[in-house]
């Protein structure tokens, strides 16, 4: 496994990011610090990962622990390169998300929290994303796909199938430079 | 007819742009507080306009900024709570997508009035195009010098910065959010100190909803009075409304408060009516924690008046026969739709986003979850009715933050309002499946 750092580029923006927050209070750069290591470091954080990011903080890796545990959108095991993220929760539920997410689970063989054996695509059934008027939906990185029917899903399904690249929530021209 | 305030300019062609957004009178507020009006005279304004909290609880914003504490030498914050996940809700993202200017015009005017030289904007993490949008107008917000050292030359030194949670709903509350932005679990803190005394890194703090925010904008340009000449009572000015579920025309409408729920849910002009010409049996109407209402009581008063988009004409009854306006998520459900199974999907969404503290609440949000998958299993009984009854009222009232309401309300709710659904379910598990059958075979083909 080759070292665990940041890229030249992703180090200036954690800089930057840092000075967001006062003096002595730089763990407030935790939740943005872990979402650009979650997209650089293939999709999830692995321990190693998380201890990184606690070391530019100059934190202990517990803290790090402890709140990547909490927030739903950290990774803590490796995901597929497309990680469907289908909303279930009411709104949406009531416009066919569990057709949706039945649907996706014949297509793929696989179920709910599961990854298919190629290592392409994870499925994740999520609470209510804020999309309730554009229902059923779903995210893949930072993409909302809305008004879902069946022919879109497979569109998506086949799109992702030829791609190489992670699926992301950001990159590095995401947050400003400031 | 509707009355766009914050929407007026929705429709204009690069109105996300700070140049269309200038031509169309942006940041206008920003030269008149800074140049001509006192940090006071704008808490005064804000006062007057009656204008009350759009992310769900309606407490009076210029009261909430009066209460804030300034110490001699200690930095003020204010924070918006862009956090927004409360099932039903979509209006800030809306609004931050379509008008992101308009948020910041409503930080920078806001930030002058509460003392604050660095403010925050909490986005939920799921919405990072959102992010990406918000960094490009502050970005351009800077390079055009309405925000940095010395504004417009007055002197002020405004930073504004946006901050990207991670996925948890209890970020939404005001003190889970400050713990969210100091880089920690997103545990609500215990109150007070209240956030206007000890708030962010211990300082005094305000939390502010986006749409309120977005509303201090033409409150400052056009004053309090005016605002409060709209809409009804202490209902003041507008509402954005965030319309899902079986409408024709699902969306976010700003509507001026006192409209009847009829009208909304009926007129073209807003949701259009009940898809496929179906009946209406009942409204969600701010978003997952209010109280569920059936058709009959959602469009009329229990002393047979109509049933007005408001805080109070919403609340009008009590839990007996009334709900809240909240954050303005209007869930709509038609005739078929099945309360146990929509009750399902809000048990297991508070259920997951329990943040663990209260026992009450983590333990009481797991039970509720589990008897409703039970029933819709056909395997309850009539006392597992009973015991969902007993669990939220056992909740309600005993954790730190609202969260635990917010997971009774909607259980109180259906079992108040369609005990007899829970019933026939228990007596009759063959219903289930047909409910469940129409919903497999049905709700896509429809789509």
């Amino acid at each position: 496994m080759s070292e665990i750092k940041f890229n030249d580029e992703t180090l200036a923006l954690v800089q930057s990011i840092i000075k967001r927050y006062p003096e002595g209070k730089q763990k407030s750069a935790l939740l943005p610090l872990l979402h650009l290591a979650q997209a650089e470091f293939d999709g999830w954080l692995s321990a190693p990962v998380m201890d990184y990011v606690a070391s530019l903080l100059n934190i202990k890796p517990i803290e790090v622990y402890e709140v990547a545990s909490f927030y739903s959108m950290y990774n803590l095991k490796p995901v597929g390169k497309c990680l469907l993220e289908v909303c279930r929760t009411s709104s949406c539920w009531l416009r066919g998300a569990n057709e949706i997410v039945a649907h996706i689970e014949n297509k793929l063989g696989i179920k709910d929290g599961e990854t298919t054996a190629d290592g392409k695509f994870t499925l994740k059934t999520v609470e209510c994303l804020g999309s309730c008027g554009t229902a059923p939906m779903l995210q893949i990185g930072a993409d909302f796909h809305e008004n879902l029917t069946f022919e879109k899903v497979d569109a998506l399904i086949n799109d992702w199938s030829n791609k190489t690249e992670h699926s992301k929530y950001l990159d590095n021209s995401t947050f400003r430079k400031n | 007819m509707s009355k766009k305030i914050l929407l007026e300019h929705i429709d204009v062609p690069g109105i996300e742009t700070l140049a269309v957004y200038r031509e169309k009178g942006g940041y206008a507020s920003v030269e008149k507080a800074l140049k001509t009006m006192t940090p006071d005279a704008i808490v005064e304004e804000v006062k007057k306009s009656g204008l009350r909290g759009r992310g769900g609880a309606g407490f009076p914003t210029g009261m909430k900024w009066s209460f804030l504490a300034k110490p001699e030498g200690v930095a003020r914050y204010l924070v918006c709570n862009a956090d927004e996940s409360e099932p039903g809700t979509f209006k800030d993202r809306y609004l931050m997508e379509k008008i992101p200017h308009a948020l910041i015009e409503g930080m920078i005017t806001s930030s002058f009035a509460l003392g604050a030289n660095t403010s925050y904007i909490y986005v939920r993490g799921e919405y990072f195009y959102i992010i990406k949008i918000l960094e490009k107008a502050i970005a351009d917000a800077y390079a055009a010098g309405w925000l940095g050292k010395n504004i417009l030359g007055t002197g002020y030194d405004l930073d504004l910065y946006v901050q990207a949670g991670a996925g948890a709903y209890i970020c939404g509350e005001e003190t889970a959010l400050l713990e969210s932005l100091e880089g920690k679990r997103g545990n609500p803190r215990i109150k007070p100190p209240f956030p206007a005394i000890a708030g962010l890194y211990g300082c005094p703090t305000v939390v502010n909803n986006v749409e309120t925010i977005a509303a201090v904008v033409p409150i400052v340009n056009n004053g309090g009075d005016w605002y409060a000449g709209i809409g009804i009572g202490k209902s003041t000015g507008t509402k954005l409304i965030s319309a899902s579920g079986h409408i024709n025309k699902p969306g976010v409408y700003e509507i001026e408060m006192g409209i009847t729920v009829e009208d909304f849910i009926y007129s073209d002009e807003y949701c259009g009516g009940i898809k496929n010409g179906k009946k209406l049996k009942a409204v969600v109407a701010g978003g997952s924690s209010v109280p569920i209402l059936p058709a009959e009581m959602i469009l009329t008063t229990a002393n047979g008046e109509k049933r007005l988009m408001s805080y109070e004409s919403l609340a009008d009854g009590g839990f007996a026969t009334g709900t809240m306006l909240g954050s303005g998520g209007f869930i709509v459900m038609d005739e078929t739709t099945s309360i146990v199974q929509n009750l399902h999907t809000f048990a297991r969404f508070y259920h997951h986003e329990s943040c663990g503290q209260c026992s009450p609440c983590r333990e009481g949000t797991g039970w509720m979850e589990k008897i409703l998958h039970k029933i819709l299993d056909g395997h309850g009984t009539l006392e597992d009715v009973d015991l969902l009854w007993e669990i939220q009222r056992k909740i309600e009232g005993n954790t730190i933050c609202p969260l635990g309401d917010a997971a009774a309300w909607p259980v109180a709710s259906a079992i108040r309002h369609f005990r007899h659904e829970f019933e026939e379910y228990v007596k009759n598990p063959a219903a289930i499946k047909d409910v469940k059958h129409y919903h497999n075979m049905h709700k896509l083909a429809t789509a």
